[in-house]
């Protein structure tokens, strides 16, 4: 966004991924750990919308719910029906887990979309650190919950006992890319529906091709509404079923 | 402004994504993030909608059970007015039985009362018939008897009473 300013006289220039750059809120300078930046910014205005959504919007405890108290209901008894129904009953212990990454990857994504601003959720290292954390959560509780026989998960009982070794180096392999494909998706889909409306954006300052530009950027924010929602709803699909394979580990 | 221009310059061709130096900020506000969220969530938000939904569940389960109950209620209402009804039904059928009964036992009886009164009444006017038959008999013999004297003198003859008396006899058999 900031760099409209000189990049005029060189005619058209694209710099679609400024918009993911992190820097400092308050002055230059390097960025440590603890440095306020736009991600600070970003993930505390998040914050925000949550406790407005599930803590204000409840704060009546309607009966008949207000429009907010739906809203916050509705979340609520989606991720729960998703948790019971993908994990099981014994699952419900850990749907506080599952809805603090679903309700914070929506929010993100949703403060992402406004113009100028900043969307956490498209860096891989915001998603791998949650894809991880999900990976290893539930490796552990497989293992605490069953023991060895959480290695049945990889042993595939059901296939004859020539294919089985072969399964099980399919499945380990696939198992360690769990959280490599569940961090990439959710960071790739959200950088590079910005990155295109940026691109169109671009093109926005040619005067021949302007309307065009913009129906295109219309276009694009319609489906990134909806990838928005879909990716949130995918990675916290995802959190529940590998979740199930932790405490049903048998195939 | 000059170093954030520099600063675009230099990460513009690459992918701010992959610029590890800004990693551990964001790892660190992430996970700071989500503890807050976590907690915000887990102590406050989540009891409290699900606190809501139960009492709600609870509420339309009552109201439903209520309801059951008004229409139980409603239904014995139903059998009891029925039951009314025939019982009304059958009282008024015996009611009416029983003036039948009356109004027949009253009329036999008046009935009876009426023909012992024919009865005397007829015996009454059989006897004073029969009565007068014989008193006319009586007078029959006695102006007979007169008239035959009478007769008698008159052709000039002279008959005594109880010649008279024994032909007229006599005669009024015969």
């Amino acid at each position: 966004m900031a760099d409209e300013a000189h990049s005029e006289g060189t005619g058209l220039v694209f710099h679609p991924m400024d918009q993911f750059i992190v820097k400092p809120l308050f002055g230059d300078g390097p960025i440590h750990w603890y440095t306020i930046t736009n991600v600070t910014l970003w993930m505390a205005l998040a914050v925000v919308g949550v406790i407005l959504l599930l803590v204000m919007g409840t704060r009546r405890r309607a009966i008949v719910p207000t429009r907010t108290q739906s809203i916050a209901e509705l979340a609520y008894g989606f991720i729960y029906k998703m948790v019971e129904d993908v994990t099981g009953k014994d699952g419900l212990k850990y749907f506080p887990y599952v809805m603090t990454l679903f309700i914070f990857i929506v929010f993100a994504n949703f403060l992402g979309l406004l113009p100028m601003a900043f969307t956490p959720t498209s860096h891989i290292a915001v998603t791998a650190v949650m894809a991880m954390a999900v990976f290893l959560g539930v490796t552990i509780l497989g293992f605490v919950k069953n023991g060895a026989g959480f290695l049945g998960l990889f042993w595939v009982a059901s296939a004859p006992l020539a294919l089985r070794p072969i399964l099980a180096l399919i499945e380990v392999i696939s198992y360690f890319v769990r959280p490599v494909s569940h961090s990439i998706r959710l960071a790739g889909n959200m950088m590079a529906g910005h990155a295109v409306i940026k691109v169109f954006a671009g093109f926005a300052a040619i005067t021949a091709i302007a309307p065009l530009s913009i129906a295109a950027i219309t276009a694009m924010y319609g489906l990134e509404i909806l990838v928005s929602f879909i990716q949130a709803y995918v990675f916290t699909i995802l959190t529940c079923v590998y979740l199930k394979d932790a405490l049903h580990p048998a195939h | 402004m000059a170093t954030e221009a520099k600063d675009v310059a230099e990460s513009a061709p690459g992918m701010p994504q992959l610029d590890f130096a800004t990693f551990p900020n964001q790892i660190f506000w992430l996970l700071v993030t989500l503890v807050v969220i976590y907690f915000v969530l887990s102590r406050i938000a989540l009891p409290r909608i699900g606190a809501v939904l139960a009492e709600r569940q609870g509420t339309i389960t009552n109201d439903v059970a209520a309801a059951e109950e008004l229409k139980q209620k409603a239904v014995g209402a139903e059998a009891a007015y029925e039951k009314a009804l025939a019982d009304a039904r059958a009282e008024a059928g015996r009611i009416v039985a029983d003036a039948k009964a009356d109004i027949q036992a009253d009329l036999d009886k008046e009935l009876a009362k009426a023909d012992t009164k024919i009865a005397a009444k007829a015996a009454e006017s059989e006897k004073a018939i029969a009565e007068i038959r014989a008193t006319s008999a009586e007078s029959v013999k006695a102006v007979a008897k007169d008239t035959a004297k009478e007769l008698v003198a008159a052709l000039g003859g002279k008959a005594d009473a109880k010649t008279i008396t024994a032909a007229i006899n006599a005669r009024m058999k015969g």
